[in-house]
């Protein structure tokens, strides 16, 4: 795709990998304060809640578990994006 | 009542005479009229009326009380800031047949009855797939025709189900259904049909991503939503729904995950929040209920920023696929900015809207102890966030920069999305108007201290685990692909069956054909045989032979003649 150069040609903050790393480092730490919050409170809920970070071990063996699984769905599922175009239905 | 019409007809009756208005007028048209209708919503007083009578059928075409009124006007809202985003990119079609569908919406959430009902339910699945059709392509006509059959269908069930239940109770009222009956069963699935249960889900991931990019967005708005507001209304409670809604909520986002179309990604989002709404309905405590249309509402607003995004997009870029996309935050900024406030909206992160209303329903099923679907919807919550709060915005604004250089979204997409943006984040600081105008009281906090950080602490998680897999190269990539779903069983299995019978069945006539003609000809052969010209039957004889036979047959005759006398 061709188009004109201005103006997002020039190299915007986020080009630069230094940066995207700095980002993830941020995500990081602010994963960890996440972490250490489970102590600010006392659970209401479900005996499992009581677990430290239950959430957050949660939800990243969620998230993989979710890609994994989606990822060995496409053995199955995947086809080229042609498969009905000769469809009349 | 100051009025006794069901504000619907006027929004319908005023959308048609949106066709034949001049371009530049249309736009300001299609924005103003909603406005007015909302006007008309607001002013309604409570309570039942337009009463008529039909076939011996009372009806009540306007019945006004808390559920209704709030869905009345969320399909105001939704009218308006569709109608503002589309502005004059709309065709002259599109902006009469989204308007009388809109209309049809409202009109069937104001419906006392379920002939009425009937009638808006029927009127908006017309409506909606002229949105689809006005693509034009190809693909879009025949999802749109998929989509019609399957829309007409519930609508069939709904009348079906209504007519039963006149003769069993003689009320065709809309209110408490239950599951009890024939009646009940079919009104169920009828619903279900448009809230894309699983297994019927196909026709919303199938033809929403087919439309205009303006279509969609009105799409996206009403059906769903529609039918959450039939649900709530007819099966309150119904414990069935918990384990639907859990599936609803589950299963979609496999696919949203590895889809390339990233409307279809929102598409497959659209059932996984329709999913947490059917089990908060599914519970059916105050509190569940109160969160299952609270999250309608705010889904709505937040789904509709998203789909803007997505269109806007594609209107600028002419695709919408992961694969060709990414990078678009250098010319977009301001789309990209939206569509993530969208993103952080639908993933319930603190301070906005998601967080209240999908915060009501987890609590409402932790209250009532139900531990193995609160288990399945905090992976969902998780997921969620995964496909469409980091997908969306990751694959068309960041990842790899596809080198597109496109033009900023125009001013009235960029102010559609900023008012619903504005809305998502005012309603996630500041809850207390949506609890207003929920149909019970409200006793609920959203924030605790265990919600922000329980929640934080999910998605910031589910964030790294994106960001892991990614910079690994864990992650799927896009790829141009399609993804088989149960409309394979429709589109591919069942013509590939009807085929192979069709197939079977011509043989067999070929064959048979086969056999006569076989037979016909040995006959036809015997006749030639005698009666053809060297046939015994058509020989040709001499007139003397002639006359001494006739002479031989005389004589015969003469002599049995003397005989007998």
């Amino acid at each position: 795709m061709t188009a004109p150069p201005t103006p997002g040609d020039r190299r915007d903050w986020l080009d630069d990998a230094k940066n995207v790393r700095t980002i993830v480092r941020a995500l990081i730490a602010i994963s960890a304060i996440a972490f250490l919050g489970s102590a600010l409170y006392a659970s209401h809920g479900f005996a499992i809640e009581d677990v430290f970070g239950f959430y957050g071990v949660y939800g990243f063996v969620a998230c993989v578990a979710l890609v994994m699984i989606a990822k060995a769905m496409r053995r199955v599922l995947m086809r080229p994006e042609s498969y009905y175009d000769d469809d009349r239905y | 009542m100051t009025t006794a019409i069901n504000p619907g007809v006027w929004l319908i009756f005023g959308g048609l005479l949106a066709a034949i208005l001049p371009s530049r007028l249309r736009a300001a048209y299609c924005v103003a009229l909603p406005i007015a209708v909302t006007g008309i919503v607001l002013g309604l007083e409570g309570g039942l009326a337009g009463r008529l009578s039909f076939l011996g059928v009372e009806l009540i075409t306007l019945r006004v009380d808390g559920l209704a009124r709030l869905f009345a006007i969320l399909f105001c809202l939704a009218a308006v800031l569709a109608a503002l985003f589309a502005w004059t990119v709309q065709s002259r079609i599109e902006a009469a047949a989204s308007l009388v569908y809109a209309g049809s919406a409202l009109g069937a959430a104001l419906a006392g009855d379920l002939l009425t009902l009937f009638v808006f339910w029927e009127m908006a699945a017309i409506g909606s797939v002229l949105l689809i059709w006005a693509r034009g392509t190809p693909p879009s006509y025949h999802a749109g025709v998929r989509y019609l059959i399957v829309q007409v269908g519930s609508g069939v069930l709904l009348l079906a189900g209504a007519v039963l239940r006149f003769q069993e109770t003689g009320s065709a009222a809309f209110d408490v259904i239950g599951l009890g009956d024939t009646a009940g069963a079919l009104i169920f699935i009828a619903f279900g049909i448009k809230a894309a249960f699983p297994l019927l889900h196909n026709w919303l991931v199938d033809a929403y991503p087919e439309s205009t990019p303006t279509g969609t967005v009105w799409l996206s708005a009403f059906t769903t939503k529609l039918a959450i507001y039939a649900l709530a209304r007819g099966f309150p409670g119904t414990e069935i729904l918990i384990w639907i809604g859990v599936a609803m909520a589950c299963f979609p986002i496999f696919y949203a995950v590895i889809e390339n179309d990233l409307r279809r990604v929102l598409g497959y989002s659209t059932i996984n929040q329709l999913g947490f709404m059917v089990a908060g309905i599914g519970v059916g405590t105050t509190l569940s209920l109160n969160g299952a249309v609270a999250h309608a509402f705010c889904d709505m607003i937040f789904k509709a920023v998203l789909f803007m995004a997505m269109g806007a997009v594609l209107l600028r870029t002419g695709t919408i696929k992961g694969s060709e996309l990414g990078g678009l935050y250098k010319t977009m900024p301001k789309t990209a900015g939206l569509c993530i406030i969208g993103a952080a909206s639908i993933s319930a992160f603190p301070l906005f809207s998601g967080f209240v209303s999908k915060g009501m329903i987890m609590a409402a099923i932790v209250h009532e102890g139900l531990f193995v679907p609160w288990l399945l919807l905090l992976f969902a919550s998780a997921g969620v966030f995964h496909h469409a709060g980091i997908k969306i915005p990751f694959f068309a604004f960041f990842a790899h920069d596809s080198g597109r250089r496109v033009e900023e979204a125009p001013w009235h997409m960029l102010a559609a999305m900023a008012i619903g943006a504005a809305l998502c984040v005012g309603i996630g600081v500041h809850p207390a108007p949506l609890y207003a105008l929920l149909p019970d009281a409200v006793d609920y906090v959203a924030y605790t201290t265990e919600h922000v950080v329980t929640q934080t602490q999910l998605l910031l998680f589910s964030a790294l685990a994106f960001t892991w897999l990614y910079r690994t190269h864990r992650y799927p990539p896009e790829l141009p692909s399609v993804n088989l779903d149960f409309d394979w069983t429709y589109r591919r299995l069942l013509p590939t069956a009807v085929a192979g019978i069709a197939g079977a069945i011509s043989r067999l006539h070929g064959a048979l054909r086969q056999g006569m003609r076989g037979l016909l000809a040995q006959l036809l052969h015997l006749v030639h045989r005698h009666h053809g010209p060297e046939g015994v039957m058509a020989r040709t004889v001499s007139a003397g032979s002639m006359a001494f036979w006739v002479v031989v047959a005389l004589a015969g005759y003469l002599i049995a003649y003397e005989v007998s006398r």
